[in-house]
């Protein structure tokens, strides 16, 4: 390695997985249901998306993580986001095409796309 | 695309728990149902909550699991990363909340903690040098070499007010500034980590959990000195850690971030290591140089100070392992960064090596200035079996007891001095009531007898004759004078001894005799230990009302020295009794009296 712009490629590449490892305050996260009717449901591809887009924001104020059976197996995939300050959004029956359309407006954009949430498919 | 992280502690505490056991069943676990492509499996350095170990954290969510052993692995990862449910068994109770699992931050152990020189350790896998970048490593040596003069970088220490971390508090960046304007061809930069006080590991930790660190802050002392070889001085008993930094030169050398023109620049740099054999004295700057040498370690009368001839008669500057664990940090940051951390004259964080009777022991990384009730009773969560805190011992044998009078004490290096104690390496040792404070001073005292090299005089003869005195006392010989002979031997002693073990060794003599005299004059007059520790001035009695003549203290007396018959009161032969206190451990009736 003879110059920082070296460095800074390999920094660069780290960093997520480094990030990832702190304690994040004020962080918006993405938590996807991963209990068995959740990953019957087709979670994980849901999860790998989420975590894909997330890794493409550089600085970790993202956390993708997991939780178990949330109560409403018949909607899952379920995916919750909370942005800092604000109430959390719960999206229903997930794919990884909604996932990333979700990120990009919501985590992104600040706006929940309201015809995918829990409130839409109840009606 | 890795969506979790586990990490596991690999310092030496967990990994005498067995944590690399641990980690390889983790690693099969995940392999089975085939997530070893969404989870990192990270062995790190150590998170300081060693009583706690083997520890776990799972990112994102810093899921804290507390005690794991490899039979928990399977649940762990079927429960928690398959489906997302934390095993609440497992996990620190501290974090627990009903049903809720708090962040770790948010627990007493960690919430006043501030994580400079540990930032890193129980993060990164210290053996692959790519995590270390990750988190913004060599990007202070690069812009050092790279845009920086030696000057520059000497004032930026400077203005950030660090002061070595080893001991004696002596400012780092004035350090630097006499060792770069002598003129030589020749120059050394070495690293001491040769960690000897009794409970202090916070070196260890750092050179197990973020070696890159100092081989990166030791490039930047030697570029602001005009060195190019290094020496780190590393104790032989820390396997863990000399395997660590070996992997991590390699690293750095494969990396050309350690070698020949660093970033493309004239700079060159290389560090080596050397082991020391375990003598507490080799840890003085001029005894470590001398023992790096290849002679006996023994220390020499300074000056010259080694900024002006140390190592193999050349300018050298050696720092503390903790004190170089701030240097990039300080350089990334700016100087204005780390002074506004701490005291007015101890600026940014200090690491102590919690230990005794405290129910968190561990590494705890403070900011100067914070006091000691702080550390006891919320970082360290008390003292346990409802005991009262009697004093806390800083610095080691070199160091004093802080009595309970005194536990609202900022912390930094002049309030320590100002109190009979010192900040020392860090270690940290608590006491409740049992403890006898003569019995400690013996315990550092003994221990300074046995370390002391044997060159100079008032240390050799000197801390022998205390340690009698002491002996004396303890024994319930003592006389009212010995205590007026204890405090004048001890001020010879610090006058006249070579280097900083003998004028240091009498400090935890004379800090109990200030504020623990009463206990001295117990032993002494009432030829009494008050706390029950000494053995020569207890003695055992059985009160005859409350034996019911069971005989079970009388089948465990390893001395045959207690005689009665069935459901009659025993009795104690004083000339037989050894004092053990065995008897006592197992009568039901609380008939036995120590006093």
């Amino acid at each position: 390695m003879k110059t920082l712009a070296e460095l800074n490629a390999i920094r660069d590449q780290m960093k997520n997985r480094v990030a990832a490892r702190r304690e994040v305050e004020d962080g918006i996260r993405v938590v996807v249901g991963m209990a068995t009717c959740g990953i019957a449901a087709g979670a994980r591809p849901v999860l790998n998306a989420f975590a894909e887009e997330a890794a493409k924001i550089d600085d970790g104020s993202v956390i993708v993580t997991q939780t178990g059976c949330i109560g409403i197996c018949q909607y899952e995939p379920v995916v919750e986001i909370t942005l800092p300050g604000q109430e959390k959004v719960t999206y229903v029956k997930m794919t990884a095409e909604k996932a990333k359309e979700v990120f990009e407006k919501h985590v992104k954009g600040g706006t929940p796309i309201a015809e995918y949430t829990i409130g839409a498919e109840k009606k | 695309m890795v969506r979790s992280h586990v990490l596991i502690c690999g310092g030496t505490g967990c990994t005498s728990s067995n944590s690399t056991a641990i980690m390889e069943k983790m690693k099969a676990e995940l392999e089975a149902v085939g997530l070893q492509d969404e989870v990192s499996v990270v062995l790190t350095g150590c998170f300081g909550l060693c009583a706690l170990g083997p520890i776990m954290v799972v990112y994102p969510e810093g899921t804290f699991y507390s005690r794991v052993s490899v039979d928990d692995v399977t649940e762990i990862v079927n429960e928690h990363l398959v489906k997302g449910r934390p095993v609440k068994r497992l996990v620190y109770d501290e974090t627990l909340s009903g049903d809720e699992i708090l962040s770790l931050n948010e627990t007493g152990f960690y919430k006043k903690q501030h994580r400079v020189a540990l930032r890193n350790c129980g993060v990164i896998n210290p053996e692959v040098i790519d995590e270390y970048i990750g988190a913004d490593g060599y990007q202070a040596l690069a812009k050092v070499v790279t845009e920086m003069t030696p000057e520059e970088v000497i004032k930026c220490i400077l203005d950030s007010g660090l002061r070595g971390r080893g001991g004696a508090g002596f400012p780092t960046g004035r350090k630097w500034e006499f060792a770069s304007k002598v003129q030589s061809d020749k120059k050394y930069v070495c690293c001491n980590a040769d960690e000897g006080d009794p409970g202090a590991f916070m070196d260890r930790s750092i050179l197990e959990g973020d070696p890159h660190a100092v081989l990166e802050a030791m490039a930047i002392a030697g570029y602001a000195i005009g060195s190019d070889e290094g020496y780190i001085y590393v104790r032989a008993e820390y396997p863990i850690a000399i395997k660590r930094l070996q992997i991590a030169i390699d690293q750095a050398h494969e990396y050309g971030l350690l070698g020949k023109n660093i970033f493309g620049t004239d700079f060159s740099f290389d560090i080596q290591l050397r082991f020391g054999a375990g003598a507490f004295v080799c840890g003085e700057e001029t005894a470590l140089m001398t023992s790096i040498e290849g002679k006996r370690g023994e220390p020499r009368p300074r000056p010259p100070f080694p900024a002006v001839k140390g190592l193999f008669g050349k300018p050298t500057i050696l720092n503390n392992v903790e004190t170089y664990a701030n240097i990039a940090q300080i350089i990334n940051n700016g100087p204005e960064w780390f002074s506004a951390m701490g005291t007015e004259t101890s600026k940014g964080t200090k690491v102590f090596a919690l230990g005794g009777n405290i129910t968190n022991t561990g590494l705890v990384e403070i900011p100067m200035g914070t006091t000691l009730r702080e550390v006891v009773e919320e970082i360290g969560g008390g003292i346990p079996n409802g005991k009262k805190f009697k004093a806390a011992q800083t610095g080691g044998p070199s160091g004093g007891c802080i009595p309970a009078s005194l536990i609202d004490t900022p912390m930094d290096f002049e309030n320590l001095i100002a109190i009979g104690s010192m900040m020392g390496s860090g270690g940290l040792i608590v006491m409740d009531e049992d403890s006898c404070m003569v019995d400690i001073a013996k315990f550092f005292l003994a221990f300074t007898v046995d370390e002391s090299c044997g060159k100079c005089t008032p240390c050799r003869v000197g801390t022998m004759r205390l340690l009698e005195i002491l002996n004396k006392i303890t024994d319930g010989n003592g006389e009212m004078e010995d205590l007026d002979r204890l405090e004048e031997l001890c001020n010879y002693i610090k006058s006249a001894s070579l280097c900083g073990l003998g004028q240091t060794a009498p400090n935890p003599v004379l800090s109990t005799l200030r504020y623990f005299r009463d206990e001295y004059i117990a032993h002494i007059r009432d030829k009494k230990c008050p706390a029950g520790v000494c053995k020569s001035l207890l003695s055992y009695t059985i009160d005859a009302e409350k034996c019911k003549g069971c005989t079970l203290c009388s089948r465990v007396c390893p001395a045959g020295a207690i005689s009665g018959t069935v459901k009659q009161p025993h009795v104690i032969d004083l000339t037989k009794c050894v004092k053990c206190g065995a008897c006592m451990e197992k009568c039901k009736f609380g008939a036995i009296e120590r006093k």
